[in-house]
C-alpha cells in the first residue's frame, strides 16, 4: 500500500477495522429506512388505529378492543372471510387448467406460436378491462342473459344473485390467471429432460403414468411458481370486486380487502378504527400463510441440500 | 343523493395529483380561492358564468378555482379542509355536511341569513324554506344555490294505451301497476346496483305513509327501525315488490342501465330525480311521451313533503379571505344569479324570487316544491353516512328478497344503535 493510505489508516482506524462489517449496512440503509417508514411503521400504526374510534376528522377516541368485539358480531365480516376462502380455493383451479392448456399447446405444428400467443393474450389485458368486460357479459342486457333467454332458460344475471355472484367474479379473475399459469408451464415443458422420458418409456411407462411419474416431477419449479402467483392473485381480489360489484348485491361479494376499504375509505365509510381492525385480521391471516409457506420452503431446501 | 359511477382508481390518482399540484397555491388578499367538483359540462358552464359575473361586479377580487373530479372530490375534501382550506367550497345540505361542521371545518354564516345581516333581509325572504337543511345546532353553515325534484317519471303513451290516468292515490297507483303488468309491461324500472335508487323509493313511501316528521326522526336515529310505523312502510312496499312490479335483475343494473327498458317501452315508470330527464331525452323520449307526476298520496291527510336534494356553497373555517367569501355567498344567493345559473344547470333555483325556463319538468317541479310542506334531502344526506350505507344495502336486499324484511330491519336497528349512540 502507498504511504498516503498509511496516514489515513491511523486517522480512521475504527472505520478501517469495521469497514467490512459496516459497508453492507451502509448500502442497505436507504432501503431499510424506506422499509421502516412505508412498511413497518404503517403496520403498527394501523394496529394502533384499530383501537380507536376515529372518522379521520374529529378527535380520535380510544375504545380498546371494542372494534374487534364488534367484528365478531358482524355478518358482513363473516361473509367477506368466507368469500376470501372461496377465492383461495377456486382460484387454484387456474393451475391445473393452465397445465392442461400448456400440454395441449406444447406441439410442433404450423402456426402454434400464433395460437400460443393468442392463449396468452388475457394476461396482457389489464384487470380493470377484464372486470368491465365480464360485467358487461353478465349484465342482464349484455351477452349471457339474452342468450339464456333466447334458448328459453329465462334471463339470469349472476352478479345480482347473492349465492353465485362471487363465483361470477372469480371466473372473471381466473381468466387471465389461467394464461399466466399456462405460460409458466409452457416454459417448464420446454426444459424437460428427454433422456428421462425415453428411459421411462423403455421401462414401460406411458399415458397418465408417464405424465404423473416422469413429467410432473420435472415441472415442480413451474408448479411452485404457479401456486405462488395464484395465491397472490387470489388475495388481490380487491380490484375485481371493486370493478364488478362493489361488494354487492347487499355485501354478498365482499372480500376482506374490499370490506376494509368500504368501511374506512369509501363514500359512506370513514370508520378508520373499524377498517383498521379488519386490516389487522387480514394481516394476521396472511402472516400465518406466509410463515407456513416460508417454513415449507425452508424444509424442502434443507432436504434438497 | 350522489350518482356513483364506480370506484375508479385512476380518478382517485388524478385527485391526488390535483390536490398536490393545485391545492397548495397560497392565497393573498383580494384572492378568493374556490374549490369545486363541477367538472360536468352544465355545472361548469353555470359556474364559469357566475365567476365572471362576480368578478365584473367586484373588480378588486381575483377568483382562483381549483376544480376536482366529481368522485375524487369526496375524498379530496377531507384532505384540503384539514390541511389547506380554500375560502369557498361546494358540498351538500343536511347530514352530509355534519361531520365537517362538527370537526369545526366550516364557517358559521348565520349572519348572512339573519334579517339584520349582510343582505338587507332579502335572503330570509326568498330562501326561508331552505333554511332548515342548512341549519345545524341553530346556526346556518352555507348557502343553497340549486336543487331538483324527485318524483315519478312515466311514459304518457303507455299510460294512454292502457287507459290509465295519472294516479294521485296509492290505490290508483297500485291499480295502474297491475294493469301495466297484465299488459306485459314492467310497471316500475329501477337499477339498484349502486344502491341509492332504492332509497328514493323508501323515502317517498315513508314520507307519504308516516309524514315528514317521522321520516326526519328516523333518519336522525330517534326511532327504531323495528317500529311498527317502519313496518307499515314495508307493507306498502310489499304491495309493489311481491307482485313483481319492479324491473327484474335490478340489482345488477346501474341507474342509467334501467333507462333503456323505459325508452324501449318495456317499462312505464321510474321513481327518479329530475337529472334523469336529460338521459331519457337522449334515449329518444320527448315531452310528448315522457311525463312527470308527484309521488301519490298514501295516508290521506298527511301533508305532502318532497324529496329535493340541495347543492350548497360553504366557507371553510380556515379561509384566509372570509370577507370576500361572504360577498361571494351573498352574490350566489341572489335571485337573478340563481335564475341565470339554474337556466344552464337545468335545475331549480332555491331563491323563490327566481324564474325558471319554460320546461314542463322544471315547471312541474317548481310548482310541486313551492307547495311542498317540507323538503327532505334524500336518505343518504339526511341519515349519517354509516347508517345510509347499511340502510340502502338493506333496501336493496329487501327488494330482491321481501321475505327477509324482519331480519333486515333487525340488522338496521343494530346499526342504528351503534351509529347514533
Amino acid at each position: 500500500m502507498p504511504s498516503s493510505t498509511q496516514i489515513s489508516y491511523r486517522k480512521s482506524s475504527w472505520w478501517k477495522l469495521n469497514q467490512q462489517r459496516l459497508t453492507p449496512w451502509i448500502f442497505l440503509f436507504p432501503g431499510l429506512v424506506l422499509f421502516l417508514v412505508y412498511v413497518i411503521w404503517p403496520i403498527f400504526n394501523s394496529l394502533y388505529i384499530s383501537l380507536l374510534q376515529w372518522d379521520g376528522l374529529s378527535p380520535a377516541i380510544y375504545v380498546g378492543f371494542s372494534n374487534y368485539i364488534e367484528l365478531l358480531d358482524d355478518e358482513y365480516f363473516y361473509i367477506s372471510l368466507i368469500n376470501n376462502i372461496k377465492w383461495l380455493i377456486f382460484f387454484m383451479l387456474a393451475v391445473p387448467i393452465g397445465l392442461g392448456l400448456a400440454i395441449f399447446l406444447n406441439q410442433t405444428i404450423f402456426g402454434i406460436r400464433l395460437i400460443k400467443s393468442l392463449f396468452f393474450f388475457p394476461f396482457v389485458i389489464s384487470q380493470v378491462v377484464i372486470g368491465i368486460i365480464f360485467a358487461w357479459f353478465y349484465n342482464p342486457r349484455g351477452v349471457i342473459g339474452p342468450f339464456l333467454e333466447a334458448i328459453g332458460l329465462g334471463n339470469y344475471a349472476i352478479l345480482a344473485d347473492e349465492d353465485f355472484a362471487t363465483y361470477g367474479i372469480i371466473f372473471a379473475g381466473i381468466y387471465p390467471q389461467i394464461a399466466y399459469c399456462m405460460i409458466l408451464y409452457l416454459t417448464g415443458l420446454n426444459n424437460l429432460n428427454t433422456d428421462q422420458i425415453e428411459a421411462g418409456r423403455m421401462d414401460g411407462a406411458k399415458g397418465f403414468s408417464l405424465f404423473k411419474n416422469i413429467i410432473l416431477p420435472q415441472l415442480r419449479p413451474a408448479t411452485f411458481l404457479a401456486i405462488v402467483v395464484t395465491v397472490i392473485g387470489s388475495l388481490r381480489s380487491f380490484d375485481m370486486v371493486a370493478i364488478m360489484t362493489q361488494g354487492g348485491p347487499w355485501g354478498s361479494t365482499n372480500v376482506l380487502a374490499y370490506y376494509m376499504f368500504e368501511t374506512a375509505l369509501s363514500e359512506y365509510g370513514y370508520r378508520m378504527g373499524y377498517g383498521s381492525a379488519i386490516a389487522a385480521v387480514l394481516f394476521t391471516i396472511m402472516m400465518f400463510y406466509i410463515l407456513f409457506f416460508i417454513y415449507r420452503m425452508y424444509q424442502s431446501e434443507k432436504k434438497g441440500l | 343523493m350522489v350518482i356513483v359511477g364506480g370506484v375508479n382508481m385512476r380518478k382517485i390518482l388524478a385527485t391526488i395529483i390535483a390536490v398536490t399540484s393545485l391545492g397548495y397555491s397560497s392565497a393573498f388578499a383580494g384572492t378568493l380561492v374556490i374549490n369545486t367538483d363541477l367538472t360536468d359540462p352544465a355545472p361548469k358552464a353555470a359556474f364559469e358564468w357566475a365567476f365572471n359575473k362576480f368578478q365584473e361586479e367586484n373588480p378588486d377580487v381575483t377568483i382562483e378555482v381549483n376544480n376536482f373530479d366529481h368522485e375524487g372530490y369526496k375524498q379530496a375534501i377531507r384532505n384540503f379542509l384539514t390541511t389547506n382550506p380554500p375560502d369557498v367550497f361546494n358540498w351538500y345540505a343536511g347530514n352530509r355536511m355534519l361531520p365537517f361542521v362538527r370537526a369545526g371545518l366550516v364557517e358559521d354564516v348565520s349572519d348572512i341569513w339573519s334579517d339584520t345581516g349582510w343582505v338587507d333581509g332579502n335572503l330570509t325572504e326568498g330562501m326561508s324554506h331552505a333554511k332548515k337543511p342548512m341549519t345545524i345546532g341553530g346556526k346556518q353553515w352555507g348557502i343553497p344555490y340549486t336543487y331538483y325534484q324527485w318524483g315519478v317519471y312515466y311514459r304518457k303513451d303507455l299510460f294512454e294505451a292502457n287507459g290509465i290516468s295519472v294516479p294521485t292515490t296509492w290505490d290508483e297507483f297500485v291499480a295502474a301497476c297491475a294493469t301495466l303488468k297484465a299488459a306485459g309491461i314492467t310497471p316500475i324500472t329501477i337499477g339498484s346496483k349502486y344502491l341509492w335508487t332504492t332509497a328514493g323509493v323508501f323515502d317517498y313511501l315513508n314520507l307519504r305513509t308516516n309524514g315528514y316528521e317521522f321520516h326526519m326522526a328516523l333518519t336522525k336515529g330517534e326511532v327504531p327501525y323495528t317500529d311498527p310505523k317502519v313496518h307499515a312502510v314495508f307493507d306498502k312496499w310489499d304491495e309493489l315488490v311481491k307482485p313483481g312490479y319492479f324491473l327484474e335483475n335490478h340489482a345488477s343494473l346501474a341507474w342509467q342501465e334501467a333507462i333503456p327498458p323505459m325508452v324501449n317501452g318495456e317499462a312505464a315508470m321510474y321513481v327518479m330525480g329530475n337529472f334523469s330527464v336529460a338521459l331519457f331525452k337522449e334515449g329518444g323520449l320527448t315531452n310528448d311521451n315522457l311525463g312527470f307526476f308527484q309521488f301519490p298520496e298514501i295516508t290521506p291527510g298527511i301533508p305532502m313533503a318532497e324529496e329535493a336534494p340541495t347543492d350548497t356553497m360553504h366557507i371553510a373555517s380556515g379561509a384566509k379571505n372570509k370577507t370576500d367569501a361572504k360577498r361571494f355567498l351573498i352574490f350566489l344567493s341572489r335571485a337573478d344569479v340563481q335564475e341565470e345559473m339554474n337556466k344552464t344547470l337545468g335545475q331549480l333555483p332555491v331563491n323563490s324570487g327566481s324564474k325558471v325556463d319554460p320546461d314542463p319538468f322544471l315547471e312541474a317541479g317548481l310548482n310541486m316544491l313551492n307547495n311542498a310542506y317540507a323538503m327532505a334531502q334524500f336518505y343518504d344526506r339526511d341519515a349519517p353516512a354509516e347508517m345510509a350505507s347499511e340502510g340502502m344495502k338493506g333496501f336493496q336486499e329487501y327488494m330482491v328478497n321481501p321475505d327477509r324484511r324482519d331480519k333486515i330491519l333487525e340488522r338496521l336497528e343494530k346499526v342504528r344503535q351503534r351509529v347514533y349512540k
